[in-house]
C-alpha cells in the first residue's frame, strides 16, 4: 500500500481538551462580532479576506450568469424585437427630454449666475451591473461588479433607470456591496415633493420603506413623490426614491405611519448607476468659521468686531503691495476693502462696492471679501 | 467479534489534500447566488460537520472558525456570525463523533438535524440581537435540506478510501 500523501493519525499529539478550544474560538468569535460592530477596524481584515473569497465567488456566480444568459438566448426573435422596439421609443422619448434639460441646465447655471448663488450639484456616475444577491437572508444587500479601484466610494447612492434602489455600505478593490432601501438598518433623508417637507426614509425589510418621525398631521398624501434631499452631503438632491401608499393616522401615537414603495426596482434590478457628487464636499462650517464674533451663548461681541479689523486692514494691504496696477486704481482698492472690513458686520454691501469699485484690482479685494460672501 | 455496523468496513486513511479540496468546494457551492430561495443546504456546514464526524483529530474547531470568518466576508454578514455557528456545530459532531459512527448514514442524518438546526439558531439570535430582521419561518427550511444531502455526501466523500473488495476466505477480517 502506497504510504505517499498519508499521515499516521496523531494518536498522542491531542493537544488541548475540546472544552478548552471551545472556549478560545467562541471567545474569538464573540470578539469578531462586537469588533466589528462597535468598531470599525475590521475592514482591513474583511478586505483582505476577500482577496480570497472573490474569486470562488466570481467563480461560483459565473455558471449561474451562464445558465441565465442561456435562457435569454433562447428567448426568441419575437420578444427581442420587442424589446428593440420599446427601447428605440424609449430612447426617443430620452432623447426629447435630454435635447431640453441641457438648454434647461444652461438657463438655470446662469441664472444662479444672476442670483449669486451656489453652483448646483454636479452629479459624477458610474454605470456598474449587479452581480448577485448577497445570501445573508437577515439583510438586503446587492454585490455590483465595480469597487473602489473604478472609483467608487462608501456612501454613494445606487440608482437604477427610474430611482435610487440604495447606497453603497462596503467597497472593495473589484467589488461594492450596496444596501437596498428595503433594508432595515437603511436610512436616507428625503425631501417630499408636493410640499418640500423633509424627512428620513427607512427600510422595513420587507420591500416597502417607511417615512418616521413625521408629525401625525404632517403634510403628506397618499400618490406623493419622494425625492432625495441631499441633506446628508453624500447623496445626489432630486432624485426620485419612493412614492407615498398609505398614509394612517393613529389618534393614540403622535407620529403617523407613512408607507412608501420604491420607485426603483430595488429587488430586481440588472444595470444600475452609481451616482455620487463631483468636486469636493463644501466643508461643514464649525461654530467659528460660522460667524468669529458669535459666542458660544450666541451673542455678537463688540470686543471682536474691533479686534478683527485692523488684521483686515493688514491682509489687505499685504496684497496690495503685492499687486501691479496702477497708483490711483490701488488708492481705490484699499479704500474698497477698508470700507468691506470696517463694514464687515454687513458683508453683503460691502463686498458689492469691492466689485464693483475697484475692476482692476478686484482680485485683492475679492480674496479678501470672499470668505465673508459666502457665508 | 466485530459487531456488524455500517462503519465496520475497514477503508483507507483519508487523504489531507481531499479534506482540503472538498472544503474549498462547498465553499464555492456555498457561494452560488441563488437569490432569497431559503431552501438552500448550507454545503459549509455540511461538509464541515462531516469531516469533523469522520476525522474528529484533523478536521476540527480551528478549521470550523476559519471556514466561518471566509463565509461571513463573502455573505456580507456581520464578522464572527458564522464563526461561532460553525465552531459549535464543529464541537458538537466531534463529540458526538464516537456514537455516530456507530449507525447508519440514515440514522446519522437523522442526529445531525439537531446539530444544524442550532447553528442556524446561533446565527438567527446573534442577528436578531444586533437588530437585523427576522427572515420569517422558511428560513429553517435549510436545516432539513442539508441534513437529507448527509446521505449522498456520506457515499460521495468516502469514496476515494473505499479498498476495492477482494473476497479472501483466508483473511481474519
Amino acid at each position: 500500500m502506497a504510504t505517499n500523501g498519508h499521515q499516521p493519525p496523531p494518536f498522542f499529539r491531542r493537544g488541548l481538551p475540546p472544552t478548552a478550544k471551545l472556549t478560545i474560538y467562541i471567545a474569538l468569535s464573540l470578539a469578531l462580532l462586537v469588533g466589528d460592530l462597535q468598531m470599525s477596524y475590521l475592514s482591513t481584515l474583511r478586505q483582505g479576506v476577500t482577496i480570497l473569497t472573490y474569486p470562488l465567488q466570481i467563480a461560483a456566480a459565473t455558471p449561474a450568469e451562464f445558465a441565465r444568459n442561456v435562457a435569454n438566448y433562447f428567448n426568441g426573435l419575437i420578444t427581442l424585437q420587442r424589446e428593440n422596439e420599446r427601447l428605440r421609443s424609449d430612447r426617443l422619448q430620452a432623447a426629447k427630454q435630454l435635447l431640453r434639460s441641457s438648454q434647461l441646465e444652461q438657463e438655470n447655471t446662469e441664472l444662479r449666475g444672476l442670483l449669486d448663488m451656489r453652483e448646483r450639484v454636479k452629479v459624477r456616475a458610474i454605470a456598474a451591473e449587479v452581480l448577485f444577491t448577497a445570501r445573508d437572508p437577515f439583510s438586503r444587500k446587492v454585490i455590483l461588479d465595480k469597487g473602489g479601484n473604478q472609483g467608487v466610494e462608501p456612501g454613494l447612492a445606487v440608482a437604477d433607470a427610474v430611482g435610487v434602489i440604495g447606497q453603497v455600505t462596503r467597497v472593495f478593490p473589484l467589488h461594492a456591496e450596496v444596501t437596498l432601501l428595503s433594508d432595515k438598518e437603511q436610512a436616507i433623508p428625503v425631501v417630499i415633493e408636493r410640499s418640500g417637507l423633509r424627512a428620513v426614509m427607512f427600510g422595513t425589510g420587507s420591500g416597502l420603506t417607511e417615512l418616521r418621525y413625521l408629525a401625525a398631521n404632517a403634510d403628506v398624501r397618499v400618490g406623493d413623490r419622494i425625492l432625495t434631499s441631499g441633506l446628508d452631503g453624500v447623496f445626489v438632491p432630486g432624485l426620485p426614491v419612493a412614492k407615498v401608499i398609505r398614509a394612517s393616522r393613529d389618534a393614540a401615537e403622535s407620529f403617523g405611519r407613512i408607507l412608501c414603495l420604491p420607485i426603483g426596482g430595488v429587488e430586481k434590478s440588472g444595470s444600475v448607476l452609481v451616482l455620487g457628487r463631483a468636486g469636493a464636499l463644501p466643508l461643514r462650517p464649525s461654530e467659528e468659521a460660522l460667524d468669529p464674533r458669535r459666542t458660544a451663548a450666541g451673542r455678537i461681541s463688540q470686543r471682536h468686531e474691533l479686534q478683527s479689523a485692523p488684521a483686515a486692514q493688514s491682509a489687505v494691504a499685504a496684497s496690495v503691495s503685492t499687486s501691479s496696477s496702477t497708483s490711483s486704481s490701488t488708492a481705490k482698492a484699499i479704500s474698497a476693502s477698508s470700507a468691506a472690513a470696517s463694514h464687515s458686520a454687513m458683508p453683503k454691501p460691502a463686498r458689492n462696492t469691492a466689485v464693483i469699485a475697484t475692476p482692476v484690482a478686484s482680485a485683492p479685494a475679492a480674496s479678501v471679501s470672499t470668505p465673508q460672501g459666502d457665508r | 467479534m466485530l459487531p456488524t455496523h455500517r462503519s465496520s468496513r475497514i477503508l483507507l486513511p483519508v487523504r489531507m489534500n481531499f479534506i482540503t479540496i472538498s472544503l474549498i468546494v462547498a465553499l464555492v457551492l456555498h457561494f452560488v447566488p441563488m437569490g432569497r430561495f431559503y431552501a438552500i443546504p448550507d454545503f459549509v456546514a455540511l461538509v464541515l460537520a462531516f469531516w469533523c464526524v469522520r476525522e474528529p483529530l484533523r478536521v476540527g474547531m480551528g478549521t470550523a472558525f476559519i471556514l466561518g470568518v471566509i463565509v461571513d466576508v463573502a455573505h456580507g454578514a456581520v464578522m464572527g456570525q458564522h464563526a461561532l455557528a460553525y465552531v459549535l456545530l464543529a464541537y458538537t459532531s466531534t463529540v458526538m463523533s464516537r456514537r455516530l459512527l456507530w449507525f447508519s448514514p440514515g440514522a446519522q442524518a437523522l442526529h445531525m438535524v439537531p446539530l444544524f438546526l442550532m447553528s442556524q439558531l446561533v446565527m438567527l439570535v446573534v442577528r436578531l440581537l444586533v437588530g437585523g430582521r427576522f427572515p420569517g419561518w422558511e428560513y429553517f427550511f435549510s436545516t432539513f435540506t442539508t441534513a437529507a444531502l448527509w446521505m449522498p455526501v456520506h457515499f460521495v466523500l468516502l469514496i476515494p478510501q473505499m479498498r476495492p473488495i477482494d473476497r479472501d476466505d483466508n483473511r481474519p477480517i
